[in-house]
């Protein structure tokens, strides 16, 4: 038998290109047991790549009858094998959780067997934690495509967030990596889980002592950059997500090379396109947050996401005539629209400017990104200019101003992928 | 003019009390020992009167509500002696009738105010974050931090909430006092300089649970299994975890 560490390094090392790491959401109380869910989520550390580690996030096992050449756990691919039993995940997980190491549990599985003999497996690591261990701390499970209604709906009672990865944008590009695979197979557990969310908050509206239902909503994941779509293949399919399935997040994953016997992917040694997953992930937040329709940043002329510069940026180079926004009397809403300008500081211009005009210096104090801001916004003391900057000057100035020297390195290593 | 105090939240608003009792204004708050700052200024000895410091408390709730007078405390655990004085603009303005003066950013103290909060509440998010326990032999979980500001405070009830279950001890080593739980309620406490002295070697002194160093073990091992090689990008990584914290941290020891 296989020692706990030695599972434990395999099966992290499996779950790790799955990139949620996602704890907030939730309002679970502890009630009489141990944990709870902090709402605005808690990262507990960072991993050396940047990345927030909030749960434990493990494989229930690396078996799996699928052979998907993108994933690292394909049937073909020659890596250890291993499981975890129920009671060393549980184990693990309360160990790690009273030693304030983690938020919680994220449990995936690879198929083995079938789809319901695995989800009913992980199930029953749920239930004993939930209700032996009395935790009450964060769980975020995998809905194993394919798996019974009966058991899904059980599982939501119990965890507080569920996912399914689309794992490729597109049904073309699904095909061409993982032809036992589809979309259907995503898009139906999704329905069935947000359709039940949807009704036992209807429930609870009459009656009070309702279970709560998968409180913290459901997510999914993306690989980008394995297979040929563009960026705005990639958001029309996210923001379709995001409408129909009332999802919290889209994951971009940038493809991390783990296959060489496939010659339609990437070959191991490129690197990841990291600045691309970045610019997808500053896309989505404008759709959410900034209210961005999809069509103002991409669109058929506007296939492709600009590496070198953000969206928004993007989008105020192409629409000169919404600038320059006059920061004193502008709405809320328009300002955010203002290169160099985040939500927070916005909130703060408009209260700050009832107490009388802001001009240049408070601006700059309050911590926007002045020197990006500068050309598109208006304040007390700015001088008058006669005509506009063309947006082409503004934009080389923007760029020979950043120190973007890492950026364009990193810019040229993806590159190398295609 | 300053007012020196005993540098509890209590003396701070004592102090406020006392410059609006004697018309002063152009007042700043200084602790006692940071007399040398204020040597050769005019200064006044404050001494902290719980009366006199609840009135301005519950003033300060009428005019601002509770939340909000809750946020004085949190800039005053920053320790930070220009948060203190911004802190103390503001409410000698709230007190004279300008309630909404916090949303003034344009005015240096309020945006100040506002980025010491944020600050601090970082550094609260922080040690809910990075506090690892170690399990002694007779169930004791217990931690030490150095946060940058005097947080323990803020963090108490997320902690006695969370971990009800068991008992647990947090001790600041920077500012050398503790909570503890004792599964019913949470306490102050001081170890003595020996009682610290074991608690920084616990392998010597304090008898650890026989699996505990095995969990130790097994996170780091996840620690390492989880990271992304292709990825690697030490500068996001170290602006997350600043290398201040990496002492306590069982995974970066």
């Amino acid at each position: 038998m296989q020692r706990i560490e030695e599972k434990l390094k395999i099966l992290a090392d499996a779950a790790k290109y799955d990139v949620s790491c996602s704890s907030s959401g939730s309002t679970r109380k502890n009630n009489g047991g141990i944990g709870d869910a902090s709402t605005s989520g808690i990262c507990h550390t960072y991993t050396e790549d940047g990345r927030c580690v909030s749960l434990l996030k493990i494989l229930l096992t690396n078996h799996c009858i699928y052979d998907c050449a993108f994933c690292v756990s394909r049937k073909s691919n020659d890596v250890k094998r291993a499981a975890f039993t129920v009671e060393e995940v549980v184990d693990l997980t309360m160990n790690f959780y009273r030693r304030n190491y983690i938020e919680g549990l994220f449990l995936s599985s690879g198929i083995f067997k079938d789809a319901d003999f695995t989800m009913e497996r992980m199930l029953r690591i749920v239930k004993k934690l939930r209700q032996e261990e009395r935790y009450n701390g964060y769980i975020h499970l995998k809905t194993i495509p394919g798996a019974s209604e009966e058991l899904i709906k059980d599982a939501g009672l119990y965890v507080d967030r569920m996912s399914i990865n689309l794992e490729l944008p597109t049904e073309a590009g699904l095909k061409l990596v993982a032809p036992e695979k589809d979309h259907e197979s995503v898009k139906k557990p999704l329905a069935f889980v947000n359709e039940q969310m949807e009704s036992f908050k209807e429930e609870k509206k009459l009656i009070k002592h309702t279970p709560v239902f998968v409180p913290a909503g459901q997510s999914t994941q993306m690989v980008i950059g394995a297979t040929p779509e563009n960026d705005f293949e990639i958001m029309q399919v996210a923001d379709d997500f995001y409408k129909n399935y009332k999802l919290k997040r889209v994951y971009y994953s940038g493809y991390i090379p783990i296959n060489n016997e496939n010659s339609l992917l990437p070959q191991i040694g490129s690197a990841p396109p990291l600045v691309r997953e970045n610019r997808l992930y500053q896309t989505d937040w404008l759709l959410r947050f900034y209210g961005f329709r999809l069509d103002e940043i991409l669109n058929p002329q506007h296939m492709h996401l600009d590496l070198d510069i953000d969206p928004k940026l993007s989008w105020a180079l192409r629409n000169p005539h919404f600038f320059p926004v006059d920061v004193n009397t502008a709405d809320f809403n328009a300002i955010i629209r203002i290169p160099g300008i985040g939500r927070q500081s916005a909130l703060k211009i408009v209260h700050a400017r009832k107490f009388g005009g802001l001009y240049t210096y408070q601006l700059q104090k309050m911590g926007i990104a002045y020197n990006r801001a500068k050309y598109f916004l208006q304040c007390v003391d700015t001088p008058f200019r006669l005509g506009n900057p063309s947006m082409e000057h503004v934009r080389s100035a923007i760029l020979s101003e950043s120190n973007s020297g890492n950026r364009r390195q990193a810019v040229t290593g993806q590159l190398t992928l295609f | 003019m300053y007012y020196l105090f005993d540098g509890t939240y209590l003396g701070f608003l004592s102090c406020v009390f006392e410059s609006f009792e004697r018309k002063e204004s152009n007042i700043i708050p200084l602790m006692q020992e940071d007399y040398q700052i204020a040597l050769f200024s005019e200064t006044r000895t404050i001494v902290t009167d719980n009366r006199k410091a609840l009135r301005v408390q519950k003033g300060l709730q009428a005019r601002v509500g509770k939340v909000e007078a809750m946020d004085f405390y949190r800039a005053f655990l920053s320790e930070d002696r220009k948060a203190w004085l911004a802190s103390f603009f503001i409410v000698c303005q709230i007190f004279s009738g300008r309630a909404d003066i916090r949303q003034d950013y344009g005015d240096e103290h309020v945006l100040y105010f506002s980025q010491i909060l944020k600050k601090v509440s970082r550094e609260r998010h922080r040690m809910k974050a990075f506090i690892r326990f170690s399990k002694s032999s007779d169930g004791l979980f217990f931690a030490l931090v150095e946060p940058d500001f005097n947080v323990l405070p803020l963090i108490s009830d997320f902690f006695r909430k969370r971990y009800a279950d068991m008992p647990w001890l947090i001790y600041d080593m920077k500012r050398k006092y503790g909570l503890l739980f004792d599964t019913r309620q949470v306490g102050e406490v001081q170890l003595s300089p020996e009682e610290v002295q074991d608690a920084t070697m616990p392998s010597i002194a304090i008898e650890m649970d026989e699996r505990d160093e095995l969990f130790q073990r097994l996170w780091k091992q996840y620690y390492t299994s989880t990271n992304i090689e292709a990825r690697k990008n030490m500068k996001l990584h170290l602006q997350h975890v600043p290398r201040r914290y990496w002492k306590y941290l069982v995974e970066k020891k």
